[in-house]
């Protein structure tokens, strides 16, 4: 468990030093999902590296931890939108009506495009 | 102690282990109840835990700043489960790798259209340039929406508010949304969510099933990416 947490955090800090040390427009932790992604793969090719937090579902059952209170993690967040409401305060009906629209709209033209894609590259698999 | 309480609230409500407390009780009652009510949006278990511990805030005429150096325990977690979301990735990678074609050009579909859409509507909606500007990069992850905010000499604060608000209206929407929309695929489901609500969709990705998770989280990373160049674009061709 510690081994696996220590290694989570091991590529977190990585990622972040990379992202960082050369300006690039993306959050750390999506490079160190990146490089945890590598390693896992990298397991299947190379058996000697199934060990310690890669070896015996570690990392695995670590992360799942992690994930399953997901949305808690976002609360404290939250919560600093409540206590900034006074920005809302000029245009607040306005804006929230822009951003709900906005976001089912983007809701339908990605689900939308997906389907269109998948369904489209089926039909060329069938012929 | 006995003949001063004021004392000790004193005390407690500068500590961290009471707005960390708080933070996890609330949320506990909150996801239970959205467990009870079998995940119903409107239960959302972010939006109800925002709204309680912020009135409690005001209520107590607590500072955030103080509920945060408390709360930064879980808020710090952030990062450690973002990498964490390499595992369910991997573990269902033929299927992510088998979508690939329809992710990307819903990538880009998806993407454009949280960047122009938003810009739109709040010029119809009279809205002045600097909150436009603000709200430009609403469908990412906090962090990197404030920095393309920044860049952009707008308000970062504004930002990160509508950051959040996106992600619950996001995640409040999708599911009837898709419901009403018979769409059952749950890769295209997520893909959406994570697209166009970030963390908070994929969250509520997770809770719905663990395939519209993982694409969720896919297109959460990838619009972080691709909306950092495309905001600066859109911003020049719309705003004049």
């Amino acid at each position: 468990m510690l081994a696996s947490l220590s290694l989570i955090l091991l590529c977190q800090l990585i990622g972040e030093v990379i992202v960082r040390g050369r300006g690039l427009p993306l959050p750390g932790p999506v490079l160190g999902l990146l490089l945890l992604l590598l390693m896992l793969l990298a397991r299947d090719r190379f058996t000697i590296l199934a060990q310690g937090p890669l070896g015996d579902d570690g990392v695995e059952s670590a992360s799942k931890g992690l994930l399953t209170h997901l949305s808690l993690l976002f609360v404290p967040a939250g919560v600093g939108v409540v206590q900034k409401l006074d920005l809302l305060a000029a245009h607040g009906v306005a804006i929230i009506l822009v951003l709900a629209l906005s976001v089912i709209v983007t809701l339908l033209a990605t689900v939308l495009t997906f389907r269109l894609v998948s369904r489209l590259l089926r039909q060329q698999d069938a012929r | 102690m006995k003949d001063n309480p004021f004392s000790l609230w004193v005390y407690l409500s500068q500590s961290p282990l009471l707005w960390l407390t708080v933070t996890l009780l609330v949320y506990a009652i909150t996801d239970a109840v959205s467990l009870r009510t079998r995940r119903h949006p409107l239960a959302n278990p972010v939006l109800h835990a925002m709204w309680i511990i912020g009135a409690f805030l005001l209520l107590t005429r607590t500072s955030y700043t103080t509920y945060f150096a408390g709360a930064q325990f879980v808020h710090f977690l952030l990062g450690p489960a973002t990498v964490a979301l390499a595992v369910p990735l991997y573990e269902n990678r033929s299927r992510v790798v088998a979508s690939i074609l329809p992710m990307l050009v819903a990538l880009v579909a998806g993407s454009v259209t949280a960047v122009v859409s938003v810009v739109l509507f709040a010029e119809v909606a009279g809205l002045p340039r600097d909150v436009i500007l603000s709200l430009a990069p609403k469908s990412v992850t906090a962090g990197v929406a404030m920095g393309i905010s920044e860049s952009l000499h707008a308000d970062p604060s504004l930002t990160a508010v509508a950051v959040i608000l996106t992600g619950i209206m996001g995640a409040i929407a999708v599911t009837p949304l898709m419901n009403r929309t018979g769409i059952t695929d749950f890769r295209a489901r997520g893909f959406a969510a994570g697209l166009a609500a970030h963390g908070i969709g994929t969250a509520r990705a997770f809770q719905v099933d663990e395939i519209a998770g993982v694409f969720s989280g896919i297109a959460m990373s990838l619009n972080a990416l691709v909306t950092s160049f495309l905001v600066p674009l859109a911003i020049s061709v719309l705003m004049r």
